[in-house]
């Protein structure tokens, strides 16, 4: 039997959708239990959300004042006692997962795998490299615990039918005193989800400005969309850094993908290869990004957003 | 006055386009422009600006690779570190194997801050870092934009999915750098000159007693499957009829 213990993610009282993804990636392993554990200084709502997702067996709650915020050095060592019982220890690949899943794994003695894209078997896995450019097939040693991330754009987030029990538990672990969190400065766009929404319009380093950078809020609100940015336009600051999209940004797999005045660097393609159609408006009809493009639209952005935004009534 | 220990990993270069081998057995990398990796040379940035405004005594570049690893350490002289080891290791470390490695740097220099990238743009990992930190039972703060250091702590602003988070961690402590940190300097032609002098160490892999065996195995390398090719659209009534073909806009 295969026990995978997944570690939910949370903000502001609620689940993130990228923990049901990583439910979807467990279960996909055959013979597999799954459990959530969630960490938090209150977990009743957030347990209850995770006892819904179809495919869970057990939701682990551990509540602390100390699990108010998400600190990889907090939490790993909590994580490491309760893996004893777990084959598998799976974290989303968003940064929070980024953050703890390795120093989780450094705590086992085991190495860690970033990104799974694939199930293949209970320790082989698919994941990219590179940037995407090259797809590897990894297997983990059969006789150690498997502590990886779930690179989230690859998998559906797991339904919502499930009822399983709930189960309150004290770990025993040493927390360390020496980081404290100060504070978290979120932009309440009042948009949707980057990472999970079903449509996302981005701008490049083509828009020249914060200012012109706007024409995208308004296609985007005209779509009811989230905003994204390549490195480009983060860099020369336009937008703001959450709203990156691409290596070392977010990995999105929206339904609809528009990208305004954007080249194509390997690095951002790598963030949009998982969106069903990408549309590409660029005036450079040479731009790489138009190699990837389902749709393609070579023009001046500055005259066609408006016309597009006005047609779209 | 306190040593800042910073890790540069070589790296195809940023510009190479990878390609997998066609027997699948790897990418490609004979004859292909290595550098260091971005993030890293954004950590010994950051690492000689602490020096220079009075926050740390000396920075010290430490790479794990093969002797060719030199030109990227002789690079990270030339930006202005004081000191250069290398651990010469033929083989590819794993990032638990690479932390552990760092692990022996720190016990034999001491160092008050660790600044490492926050991933390689080869595997793409995003670990030793963390790794590090765990091994060394220190904090750590990762994918720094910002950090402030102050006596014996250090306030990092760290990007994350949200936005940005501050954290606060008692030194020594290991950091991990995002892109927007800083810009890295140009490397001028007489520190070039002047990199050559300074001292380089190299310390092979098996003195240094760690466990660097392998667990994962690589059992193949594909190429991304490729997405069909797409349409070209003259106009945006075009552009729309198509969204709209796809169900894609009402």
């Amino acid at each position: 039997m295969t026990h995978i213990l997944v570690i939910a993610e949370h903000a502001g009282g609620k689940l993130n959708p990228a923990t049901a993804k990583c439910v979807t990636c467990a279960s996909q392993i055959s013979d597999a239990t799954v459990d959530v554990a969630v960490f938090a200084a209150q977990a009743d709502a957030l347990a209850a959300e995770a006892a819904q997702i179809a495919g869970v067996n057990r939701v682990l709650k551990i509540e602390d004042a100390a699990n108010a915020e998400p600190l990889a050095a907090l939490l790993a060592p909590q994580v490491v006692s309760l893996a004893q019982k777990y084959s598998h220890v799976f974290g989303p690949s968003t940064t929070f997962g980024k953050d703890l899943m390795p120093r989780v794994a450094a705590l086992l003695g085991v190495g860690q795998l970033s990104d799974i894209m694939a199930v293949e078997a209970s320790h082989r896995f698919r994941r990219p490299i590179y940037a995407g450019n090259a797809i590897i097939t990894v297997e983990a040693p059969a006789d150690r615990k498997v502590v990886a991330t779930v690179r989230t754009a690859s998998f559906q987030a797991a339904g919502g039918a499930g009822s399983a029990p709930i189960e309150a538990v004290d770990v025993t672990a040493e927390l360390p005193s020496h980081t404290r969190f100060i504070s978290r400065s979120a932009a309440a766009t009042g948009r949707p989800d980057l990472q999970t929404a079903a449509r996302v319009v981005s701008g490049g380093r083509a828009l020249g400005s914060a200012e012109n950078f706007k024409v995208i809020y308004s296609l985007a609100d005209k779509l009811g969309a989230p905003v994204g940015a390549s490195r480009a336009a983060v860099d020369a600051g336009y937008a703001a850094n959450d709203l990156q999209v691409g290596q070392t940004g977010k990995i999105i797999s929206p339904e609809l993908y528009i990208a305004v005045g954007i080249s194509g660097a390997i690095q951002h393609l790598t963030g949009i290869k998982d969106a069903r159609t990408i549309v590409a408006i660029n005036k450079d009809a040479e731009a790489p990004i138009f190699e990837v493009a389902d749709i393609g639209l070579v023009g001046d952005l500055f005259a066609i957003l408006p016309e597009l935004e006005k047609a779209l009534g | 006055m306190s040593k800042i220990l910073v890790g540069l990993k070589r790296v195809v270069d940023y510009n190479v386009r990878v390609r997998v081998k066609p027997d699948g057995s790897g990418v490609v990398t004979e004859g292909v422009k290595m550098s260091i990796n971005p993030f890293d040379e954004i950590a010994l940035e950051e690492a000689l600006r602490i020096k220079e405004k009075g926050g740390a005594s000396e920075v010290i570049v430490a790479s794990i690779g093969p002797a060719e690893t030199q030109q990227q350490l002789r690079t990270g002289l030339a930006m202005g570190a004081d000191r250069a080891i290398l651990v010469q290791s033929e083989q590819a470390l794993e990032p638990l194997s690479a932390a552990r490695v760092f692990l022996k740097l720190i016990e034999k220099e001491s160092p008050q801050i660790v600044l490492l990238g926050k991933q390689g743009i080869d595997d793409d990992n995003n670990q030793t870092g963390q790794m590090l930190a765990a091994l060394w039972n220190r904090p750590q703060a990762t994918f720094a934009s910002k950090i402030e250091l102050d006596g014996t702590l250090a306030r990092v602003t760290r990007e994350v999915d949200a936005g940005l988070e501050t954290i606060e961690v008692d030194l020594p402590a290991v950091l991990t750098t995002d892109l927007r940190l800083n810009e890295p300097r140009y490397v001028k032609l007489p520190e070039i000159m002047k990199a050559k002098k300074k001292p380089l160490e190299t310390l092979a892999l098996g003195d240094l007693g760690v466990d660097v065996a392998a667990q994962f195995k690589t059992l193949n390398y594909a190429p991304p499957p490729s997405r069909q090719k797409g349409i070209m659209v003259k106009d945006v009534p075009e552009l729309l009829a198509t969204l709209k073909q796809k169900g894609l806009v009402q």
